[in-house]
């Protein structure tokens, strides 16, 4: 009787594995390739220089006035960004008060860092900070008028402020309200179908500009003589309702990717309709769209711009308002505010889009990813 | 024989137009095995789904223990846990380890506290011999496994009654010994068990009645040595040809 012995491993061949063997895998692997390398690390040179050359080497760094970026070969004008930072920031909110909001986005960050991160406990009362007590205390410290804080009338906020006003309660209402009506849209109930079918088609058809006028300048119309409430509300009500269209059907679509199975398996143990959503079905759906609904926080996020249509003044909308201050009209003002607002949009939703990798992994449960 | 623990009497059920079960009477007492086997689209899932009302009838009556099916909730919530139910692709929860998935009923349905049915759900695991893979997903476990689990959740319900839907349909032959030994083990304890199967050596070892269904009707029943060694029925002949060893 023979007995067999597996064949023991070899290394790999030299050339095949490391960095050489990346670059030649991947890099040099035929003459085309070899070609396309250099070309593209020509292009890559090329842009670092332009970018490096304007931001940083050719622009100007302090100055009090326009001045300051008017050299033969002038680069970003960044003092006017300092000039105008609070501007940026705040809006129009009066200087001794804005360590109200300082406060108010430091309280948000310290509620939501916390929420962010998996392995830190205590969800339940995080949560409740964040959805219970957060709102409450950001609208008492934003509008103040009560416990001897001043009153600031919302056509004082703006810059980045208007901005995370909108694009947070947006996307904290949109969430729950998408989940709700997705739900009701395969619901059996043909009423409830029917309501939120026609919610969704209507608000997924019409521009968001469209809503945000409504809502400005249609609905005091309709409201009686004396009722009015306040114009950034009715924005957010019209984002609000807005992206929880689009998010309905972000949702929807996870919903119909879990199969009939699971179902059947969670009524097979006697679970009923709400039990069987919220323990089965949504944790599964949600997971499976993330990347959907962080696209759709997202677009919501950089949307929140067109609330200059009604007059509130976000953080482009601030920006480019300041291009008319005569004390800083340079050929560069205009591009380097520009530049400005797409860093601070591009920061917001590239963490956005961080965190939604993150969590995707984490939640993954199969066995290829750890 | 006692009072069954279910009783159908001229059951009817259409898809549609589609007349699936034609005036089905079974009566299975407790503590029997039952096998059910039949070509396929002969109607031997749907009856067990009409049991657990995953299907529901639209002719006759189905009781089981004592409680007439209809479509009240409460109805549905007893039923849920009276009966257990195995699926042929599994149907485990991929959210949730092993260990969730058998304690989601007693902890939501049942009220147990988180303790009460981890501890269960540990000695379920240990009885289905799969206690170490408890704190894994099931999309890390063999198939073979996988069928355990979903063994272990019904049981979880400390039900009095288990459904098989085709539970070793899905699984490579080397696992289907592992399945169905676990079954034997359940059947030798005395649960009352339907099972819809195709493991002829199964209904063999265990079966109290072997049932043959075809167009949705009960064709032929018999004790399982009677059944295979001497059938009534042509068509039944027919399947056993083609689905015994030769």
């Amino acid at each position: 009787m023979t007995s067999w012995t597996p064949t023991p491993p070899r290394p790999a061949p030299a050339n095949t594995v490391g960095f050489v063997g990346w670059a030649r895998e991947n890099l040099f692997a035929t003459k085309l390739d070899t070609l396309l390398t250099v070309f593209a690390i020509g292009i890559i040179l090329y842009i670092t220089e332009v970018v490096f050359g304007w931001a940083i080497l050719n622009a100007s760094f302090s100055g009090d006035d326009r001045t300051a970026c008017l050299k033969p070969v002038q680069g970003a004008c960044w003092p006017f960004i300092e000039a105008k930072f609070g501007q940026f920031i705040y809006g129009r909110y009066p200087e001794a008060e804005r360590w109200r909001v300082d406060l108010v986005f430091l309280s948000g960050l310290v509620g939501l860092i916390p929420m962010l991160m998996p392995s830190v406990g205590h969800k339940r009362a995080n949560l409740f900070f964040l959805l219970g007590f957060y709102p409450i205390f950001a609208f008492i410290m934003l509008t103040g008028g009560v416990l001897g804080l001043e009153a600031v009338d919302t056509t004082d906020w703006g810059g980045l402020l208007v901005t995370l006003v909108v694009a947070v309660t947006g996307i904290v209402a949109s969430l729950p309200l998408g989940i709700l009506l997705a739900l009701g849209r395969r619901s059996e109930l043909p009423i409830v179908r029917a309501l939120c079918i026609g919610f969704i088609e209507i608000f997924r058809g019409v521009p968001l500009i469209t809503v945000l006028f409504m809502a400005s300048v249609m609905l005091p119309l309709f409201l009686p003589d004396g009722v009015n409430f306040d114009k950034l509300v009715r924005c957010l009500i019209g984002v609000a309702l807005f992206s929880s269209a689009y998010m309905a059907e972000v949702v929807r679509g996870g919903l119909q990717a879990i199969p009939k199975g699971q179902y059947e398996a969670a009524a097979a143990l006697g679970l009923g309709y709400w039990k069987t959503t919220r323990l089965i079905v949504l944790p599964q759906a949600l997971k499976l769209v993330i990347p959907g609904i962080v696209n759709t926080f997202i677009g919501l996020f950089k949307d929140t711009t067109l609330v200059l249509i009604v007059g509130l003044f976000d953080l482009l909308g601030i920006v480019q308002l300041h291009f008319t201050d005569a004390s800083w009209a340079t050929p560069e003002t205009h591009i380097t505010g520009y530049v400005f607002a797409a860093g601070v949009f591009w920061l917001f939703c590239f963490a956005m889009s961080r965190y939604s990798i993150f969590m995707e992994n984490h939640l993954s449960t199969d066995r290829t990813s750890s | 024989m006692s009072d069954p623990v279910i009783r159908i009497s001229k059951m009817n059920k259409w898809f549609g137009n589609f007349h699936v079960l034609r005036d089905i009477d079974l009566d299975v007492a407790a503590g029997e095995k039952i096998v059910i086997c039949g070509p396929s689209g002969s109607g031997k899932s749907t009856l067990i789904r009409c049991i657990n009302r995953l299907e529901i009838h639209q002719q006759g009556e189905i009781v089981v223990e004592g409680m007439t099916l209809d479509g009240s909730l409460k109805n549905l919530e007893e039923i849920g846990s009276n009966v257990g139910m195995v699926f042929q692709q599994f149907n485990l929860f991929p959210h949730m380890t092993v260990l969730e998935n058998c304690t989601l009923s007693p902890i939501w349905v049942q009220g147990k506290s988180q303790a009460e049915a981890e501890k269960l759900a540990r000695e379920l695991l240990e009885r289905v011999r799969i206690p170490d893979q408890a704190e894994k997903y099931p999309e890390q476990l063999s198939g073979g496994q996988q069928q355990r689990v979903a063994i272990a959740r019904a049981l979880c319900m400390n039900p009095r009654i288990m459904l098989f839907d085709e539970p070793t349909s899905a699984l490579d032959p080397e696992m289907i010994k592992e399945v169905l030994d676990v079954m034997v083990e359940l059947a030798n304890e005395g649960m009352t068990m339907l099972c819809v199967t195709h493991e002829m050596g199964f209904a063999r070892q265990v079966a109290d009645r072997v049932i043959f269904m075809d167009e949705g009707e009960i064709v032929e029943e018999n004790a399982p040595e009677a059944f295979f060694s001497n059938p009534e029925n042509e068509r039944t002949k027919l399947f056993l040809s083609q689905v015994l060893p030769h």
